[in-house]
């Protein structure tokens, strides 16, 4: 019995290890596509506070544009979604219009519209994350910051856009009010940013391409687009955002963002 | 505008401090009236009212952007009524900015409230009744806020110097009774009368999907009660009075999924009344009909007052509907209709409201009003004959 004990220790103790093994290497598409996302969502953590000037040019169908120019400033929030006033400039009539979100993983965000004319402040229901943003071909839930709770995942293999290693990854919202049944994701895997995002509507067909250019990275960590391309495959219409003068680490705070900062924002 | 002098000359001097940050922006705008009916009473003008305004918007901030300044003036001029012509300083303000507390001083606007068809909280700016009929256009208030935000909410204080008179359409005018208000004749009942300091409190908060404002306020009404008076010349007019009051609001909205439900309610005390009322309602807005960019909102709102007296109030119990279409496109495509049943009166009126954008500067809007009343008793009894189609263009800079 005495003798035994060890041979039998070491065969269930392999066991054990084949199994663990096992289960390493048959990892489901599911639980890839969820450690893919984690990693993306931790090779961005700790960028703090985000200050940049975003211009977006609407182009319809006969190629006439308009343009809209928006002042960002956004705060990484721990354990919950991102704070952030936008401040809209262009065109002129909406001229001193501004937006306070704070984003949350599950649950809708809390939104306030700031309205000059009227000295308003107006919280709004976020429900409307479908809805197209000021009239362009990105839907409010395009721009809010990417939680890992707000979607299941399905890996899919590995493609080469823009001349990148890319995984490709299924993304399927767990929001019902979203307009979306799936995005597919490629994430390039050297740096884990996106490379390009297909949008399928209700009704499983492709909608909308968005298209990821110019790189640059900030502090040493953080990469950003400086162009990003949305195209809308039924409609013909597209959304050029133009992203500059990106600036990280200003030293904005939580007070930074509040119905007071919403009236004076400039 | 003496007191304003001071101010005015304390704002000119700053440009030259922070010359770097200065913007200029502002509005021009041009608009024709219709009416549909004859007039109601002698003196109104006819079917034809053409109109533009100017609203240039000077703004600097210094380089730390913890002290902000704006001037706003604003001019209208109107071919028919001569009391529609006239110009306010909307702003001229300085807003200095601390760690968590701002001092915002000088003339400004303040809007409180949630509800669409009646601004039943909103106390600290007068009314610009020659602007609207709807009470959205306000005269600057001259004022000192100090604003506190703290982990339980937001609270501002206010000082509120010097009064501003509502406006009220000349004997020419559309949308007045049959009495022409005559401002000259303002009386008020406080010694100090437009000299008099008021004072307000207001706190506000945010608690998961619950908006709430509570606020008392201690002055001068913004409400003048209408006493006809008769003139050396035997001609009777009104005159307004500008009683004191304690008021106390509340505003609260409630953020649900796609519904927005509402909540106005005032205590307002005076010599002569002590009263309560009330506005309450919701918005529930449909999102991309029919899988369309297209949101349709439906609204629907209430508004009681305790006196209960239609020749008090427009707004003692009645019953609002109404629904606001957003197209979402390029072009900010909007239309907005809304109709008010007065339960007691059975008075009616229906307002629409279209409007977009023209390039990247122009907007232009066309708006309706019709108005029915057989009640002789109803303020809106007044108006009935006032029926109009309003088409005007703004060009923005």
């Amino acid at each position: 019995m005495y003798a035994m004990k060890p041979t039998l220790h070491r065969a269930l103790l392999g066991i054990a290890l084949l199994t663990l093994g096992t289960t390493g290497f048959a990892e489901t598409a599911e639980e890839r596509g969820l450690t893919i996302s984690k990693e993306t969502k931790a090779s961005d953590l700790g960028w703090g506070d985000m200050q940049a000037d975003m211009k977006m040019i609407l182009r319809n169908r006969q190629g006439q544009e308009s343009v809209r120019e928006i002042r960002l400033r956004s705060l990484e929030m721990e354990n919950d979604g991102d704070k952030s006033l936008s401040i809209f400039d262009h065109p002129r009539d909406v001229k001193g219009t501004a937006f306070l979100s704070f984003s949350h993983p599950i649950g809708a965000d809390d939104q306030w519209l700031y309205l000059p004319a009227l000295k308003r402040v107006k919280r709004i229901a976020s429900r409307n994350k479908s809805g197209p943003f000021m009239g362009s071909e990105f839907a409010y839930e395009d721009l809010t910051s990417f939680e890992i709770e707000k979607y299941n995942y399905k890996y899919m293999g590995d493609e080469t856009v823009n001349g990148r290693d890319c995984f490709r990854v299924e993304q399927y919202p767990v929001d019902k009010y979203s307009g979306y049944t799936r995005r597919i994701v490629w994430t390039d895997k050297e740096t884990y940013r996106p490379e390009k995002v297909e949008f399928y509507d209700r009704k499983n067909s492709l909608l909308k391409t968005l298209t990821y250019k110019d790189y640059k990275q900030y502090l040493d960590k953080h990469w950003r687009a400086d162009e990003m391309n949305m195209e809308n495959h039924q409609t013909g219409k597209s959304t050029r955002l133009l992203w500059n003068n990106y600036r990280f680490a200003t030293g904005l705070s939580e007070k930074d963002f509040n119905k007071n900062t919403l009236k004076r924002a400039r | 505008m003496r007191r304003l002098l001071p101010l005015l000359s304390l704002v000119l001097a700053l440009p030259a401090v922070a010359e770097s940050n200065l913007s200029i922006s502002g509005k021009v705008g041009l608009e024709a009236r219709y009416f549909l009916q004859d007039p109601s009473f002698p003196g109104q003008h006819g079917s034809t009212a053409l109109s533009g305004i100017i609203e240039p918007e000077f703004q600097w901030s210094d380089e730390s952007q913890n002290n902000l300044f704006s001037f706003v003036p604003f001019l209208r001029l109107d071919q028919r009524d001569s009391e529609r012509t006239h110009a306010d300083i909307r702003e001229l303000s300085w807003i200095h900015v601390g760690d968590d507390w701002e001092l915002r001083t000088g003339i400004r606007t303040v809007f409180w409230g949630v509800t669409e068809f009646q601004h039943l909280v909103d106390i600290i700016n007068q009314t610009d009744a020659v602007e609207a009929i709807d009470a959205e256009e306000k005269l600057g208030q001259p004022m000192v806020n100090l604003s506190l935000v703290k982990d339980w909410g937001i609270i501002d204080l206010f000082v509120l110097p010097g009064f501003r008179e509502r406006t009220f359409p000349g004997v020419d005018g559309r949308f007045r009774g049959g009495l022409v208000v005559d401002t000259d004749l303002a009386e008020y009942e406080s010694a100090a009368e437009e000299k008099h300091v008021d004072l307000a409190l207001r706190w506000s908060h945010t608690f998961d999907v619950y908006d709430i404002g509570l606020y008392w306020f201690r002055g001068t009404s913004r409400d003048p009660q209408l006493r006809p008076v008769t003139r050396s010349s035997g001609e009777t007019v009104l005159s307004p009075f500008y009683p004191q009051i304690t008021q106390y609001g509340l505003d609260l909205q409630a953020t649900i999924e796609s519904w927005l439900w509402k909540l106005e309610a005032i205590r307002r005390d005076s010599k002569s009344e002590e009263y309560w009322a009330a506005q309450a309602g919701f918005e529930y807005t449909l999102v991309g009909v029919s899988d369309s960019a297209v949101d349709l909102g439906l609204l629907m709102e209430y508004g009681w007052d305790e006196r209960d007296d239609p020749g008090l109030t427009t707004f003692q119990n009645d019953l609002f509907v109404g629904t606001r279409i957003t197209l979402n496109d390029a072009a900010s495509t909007e239309f907005l209709a809304g109709a008010g049943y007065d339960l007691d009166t059975q008075s009616k009126s229906f307002l629409v409201e279209a409007s977009r954008r023209f390039g990247d500067n122009w907007k232009v809007s066309l708006d309706a009003g019709i108005f029915s009343s057989d009640d002789p008793t109803d303020v809106a009894h007044s108006i009935r004959n006032d029926d109009y189609v309003k088409l005007q263009a703004e060009y923005f800079f």
